[in-house]
């Protein structure tokens, strides 16, 4: 594998680089008066509690209390520099793997336990965080998104000038996805109408068992050419870089400029679910390599090079990780199973006849088990 | 006092076999450690306690196929003991007989119980629920058992109230049923050694042995093995090898014969490389390559694997005996992953460390030869020398062996072949020619 080109704010080894076009600066990034060290903190401890709540989930399963996980171990900089991009009136439409994003967004990881443990159907409202709901097939909240997006455009709330109102729709997917249909027909409606929307392609550089080599022959971003929009590639790896790429094609879609596809260069480091085992088709000397690229140790080195975090610092975060880790083992366990009727009255917003009949006949069956208990 | 259930980790997967265990009893563990490997359908998983505290006792044996549900570890968490919870199964009542599918995160749980229940109305059982479950003395709990356990009981017209019950939380195993009817467990299969009296035992066949047969089977019975072998004085790569030892860049790594007779094979490839090509059958079509993926077959406690070095044909002497080093080690720790075993292109099989002269190797599949290494012994030899004059001296000498596949890889080939890796082996010197 030869070098890749892509931008690179913040080098594998801790060290901060410039690039002609992208800036990782606080103006730029919060707005909210906080200096540009206390942004750099944040996104560190995100990635940090972020990858606790990802390798907790995974022994959550192992220990039999959740029937699936999808590990992001390695991708944190991609979906945390690019979830703190977002504005709030932002929406984002996810994959199955962005819990990442969905802490960015405010949602309660329990919440996010109670779709992988089957004691919800979604887990959360997406009104109320601006978070779709995970979507297991692949690469069809493209669509969703676009859509959104296409909404979003009538609703007059793109290109007003006014940094609270114009607002831009995200969407996540991965290599794999790339290749599906749904994908290339977002794209294709999101260019033909200038919609709001950023393509966010997390290349974890495996789709399940697929190399990213079988997905396409040229770098994927390229491909929005074909399309008639930009598209740019981030080291996926480097929190700073995909917070500015991320946060440059968001506010391009909120002045009506229409649809961006960011390819962030990164890697798998853990199997594709729990249920996967990628000892079986990948060498381990390539996740040897990618190792020494790993997202969080790279801020570690820079804040603790320049003096921007001390060892209290990071010990104190050590323990808010070691707490979330507790707060996620008994909360799970704690999780209410769901009531078997529930999901008849979560399908139409007005009760169908036809539904309410099957809501009756099932709870009848239900019923007819002796016993306490529903 | 808690314990450990085998969990399902492979949505849908109901038994697992025990590969190590990574701590003894007595041990101190924390919540997360790793406590056992084990080897599902799909693949090899570490498991790591829920629990903190010290091991009290190891549950299942290593080597056994357990069912999920069944606890594997005890662990004193100063938590006080709770009696056992039936394994209740979640699957649908109207499914019948479903085991594939079932749900069985969290299947222990007491809040759970409800789900499964007697019917109080017979005119909605489920069609093909047996007779024999439902309970007439209302009264006992009902007897606990999976699906097929009650079909099995059914079909030997058994009463599950009848059965000791041995399995998991208390429910009726396979065995229970068979035994009720006194066929015994010897008829139980995928069981740990089962003892018919003390002349004969059986033993499982699973795993790498299971691999192992079919690879054989479907190698011998398909390509026609054609083997010839050759006697070498291989004294002076036995010289050249202690040079190598002294030389400082191969001190950090193994110098052997082997390394001489892999770095020799990928020299003589060059000349004939049919011996790295393939036979697609499918295709007709033999696929030649350039690049050789060495295959080095290893006994392991296991039993026989066949890593291979990738782009070996590319290593410089010292990268190939670092890979090699690496393989070997690697996988008599028995940790070789699968990827690392697939791709292979050209075998060989050293059976000289078993002090054996040489034999007839079965070619791994998907290849075309396997060169086998016997021992080097020191054995009387006719030395000819720079005058014309013969004498009789004590060298080094061993016999290799090379089985080839007959589709494609004529006699001529094979020998020219295997003519070129013992000269080389004969004189290390000789492989500047090639």
């Amino acid at each position: 594998m030869g070098p890749v080109d892509f931008v690179q704010l913040l080098t594998p080894e801790g060290e901060r680089v410039e690039h002609p076009d992208y800036a990782f600066t606080p103006d730029t990034a919060g707005g909210d008066g906080a200096d540009e060290a206390e942004v750099i903190r944040g996104l560190y401890r995100d990635m940090v509690l972020v990858r606790r709540i990802d390798t907790e989930s995974t022994a959550l399963q192992r220990h039999g209390e959740l029937g699936l996980w999808a590990q992001l171990l390695g991708q944190e900089a991609a979906q945390v520099g690019s979830g703190r991009a977002l504005a709030p009136q932002d929406f984002a439409f996810p994959t199955y793997r962005e819990h990442g994003v969905a802490w960015c967004r405010g949602v309660d990881p329990l919440q996010v336990l109670t779709l992988w443990r089957g004691s919800a159907h979604a887990g959360w409202d997406p009104a109320e965080y601006n978070f779709g709901n995970y979507t297991v097939v692949i690469g069809a909240q493209t669509l969703h998104a676009t859509g959104y997006a296409m909404g979003v455009q009538r609703d007059g709330l793109v290109g007003t000038g006014d940094p609270e109102r114009d607002t831009a729709v995200v969407t996540y997917f991965g290599d794999g996805a790339s290749s599906q249909g749904d994908v290339n027909e977002a794209f294709v409606f999101a260019a033909s109408y200038n919609a709001p929307v950023v393509f966010l392609c997390q290349n974890n550089q495996w789709a399940i068992s697929a190399g990213s080599e079988r997905q396409s022959r040229i770098p994927l971003y390229q491909r929005a050419n074909g399309f008639g929009f930009p598209g740019v590639r981030v080291d996926g790896n480097d929190v700073l870089a995909c917070y500015a790429v991320t946060k440059a094609a968001l506010q391009r879609a909120r002045e009506g400029n229409g649809p961006t596809l960011v390819e962030a260069y990164t890697y798998r480091m853990g199997a594709h679910t729990t249920t996967d085992d990628p000892t079986r088709y990948r060498m381990s000397e390539e996740l040897e390599r990618w190792k020494l690229k790993d997202p969080i140790a790279r801020v570690r080195a820079y804040l603790t090079r320049s003096g921007l975090a001390d060892a209290d610092w990071f010990g104190v975060l050590d323990e808010e990780a070691d707490d979330l880790g507790h707060r996620l083992r008994e909360g799970c366990k704690a999780l209410a199973d769901p009531d078997p009727l529930d999901i008849f009255d979560q399908v139409y917003v007005e009760q169908t006849a036809e539904l309410a009949e099957q809501r009756d006949a099932f709870a009848a069956y239900h019923a007819s088990f002796t016993g306490a208990g529903a | 006092m808690s314990e450990y259930l085998l969990p399902d980790v492979g949505e849908g997967l109901t038994e697992a076999e025990i590969i190590s265990w990574r701590v003894q009893v007595g041990d101190e563990v924390k919540i997360n450690d790793i406590v056992v490997e084990i080897e599902t359908a799909k693949s090899l998983v570490e498991l790591p306690s829920p629990y903190a505290g010290v091991v009290e006792a190891l549950l299942v044996e290593i080597g056994e196929t357990v069912s999920v549900g069944t606890p594997m570890i005890r662990i004193n968490d100063g938590v006080a003991p709770t009696p056992p919870e039936p394994v209740l199964d979640l699957s649908n009542p109207a499914a019948t007989g479903a085991v594939e599918g079932e749900s069985l995160v969290g299947r222990n749980k007491a809040e759970r119980a409800a789900v499964r229940r007697t019917r109080t109305t017979a005119s909605t059982t489920p069609a093909g629920r047996a007779a024999t479950e439902e309970r007439t003395d209302e009264t006992a709990p009902p007897a606990l058992a999976k699906p097929p356990v009650r079909k099995l009981a059914k079909d030997l017209g058994v009463d599950l109230a009848t059965c000791r019950a041995t399995g998991p939380g208390g429910s009726i195993s396979r065995g229970d049923v068979e035994a009720a009817v006194g066929l015994g467990t010897a008829a139980v299969a995928g069981r740990a050694p089962v003892e018919s009296g003390d002349r004969e035992w059986r033993e499982p066949i699973k795993g790498v042995r299971k691999m192992m047969g079919a690879a054989m089977t479907a190698s011998a019975f398909t390509a026609p093995h054609v083997t010839v072998w050759t006697a070498v004085d291989v004294t002076r790569t036995s010289q050249f090898v202690g040079r190598l030892r002294q030389r400082p860049e191969f001190a950090e790594v193994k110098v052997s014969p082997l390394l001489i007779l892999a770095a020799a094979s990928m020299r003589a490839i060059r000349r004939t490389p049919v011996v790295n090509s393939l036979w697609d059958d499918a295709a007709q079509e033999v696929v030649f390559k350039r690049y050789v993926n060495l295959g080095i077959a290893a006994a392991t406690p296991r039993g026989l694997v066949v890593p291979n070095i990738k782009d070996a044909e590319s290593l410089s002497l010292l990268e190939l005996a670092g890979a090699l080093g690496d393989l070997t080690a690697v996988a008599r720790e028995g940790r070789t992953q699968p990827a690392e075993m697939s791709g292979g292109t050209f075998t060989i099989t050293n059976i000289g460390v078993f002090g054996i002269d040489g034999g007839t190797p079965i070619i791994n599949p998907g290849e075309s030869a396997i060169l086998c290494f016997g021992a080097t012994k020191r054995q009387p030899w006719v030395v000819t020398l720079p005058d014309g004059t013969e004498t009789l001296e004590i060298r080094d000498v061993c016999t290799l062996t090379l089985s080839f596949d007959h589709r494609h890889v004529d006699g001529e080939s094979g020998s020219r072949f295997l003519a070129d890796v013992a000269s080389m082996m004969e004189d290390p010197a000789a492989a500047l020619l090639f």
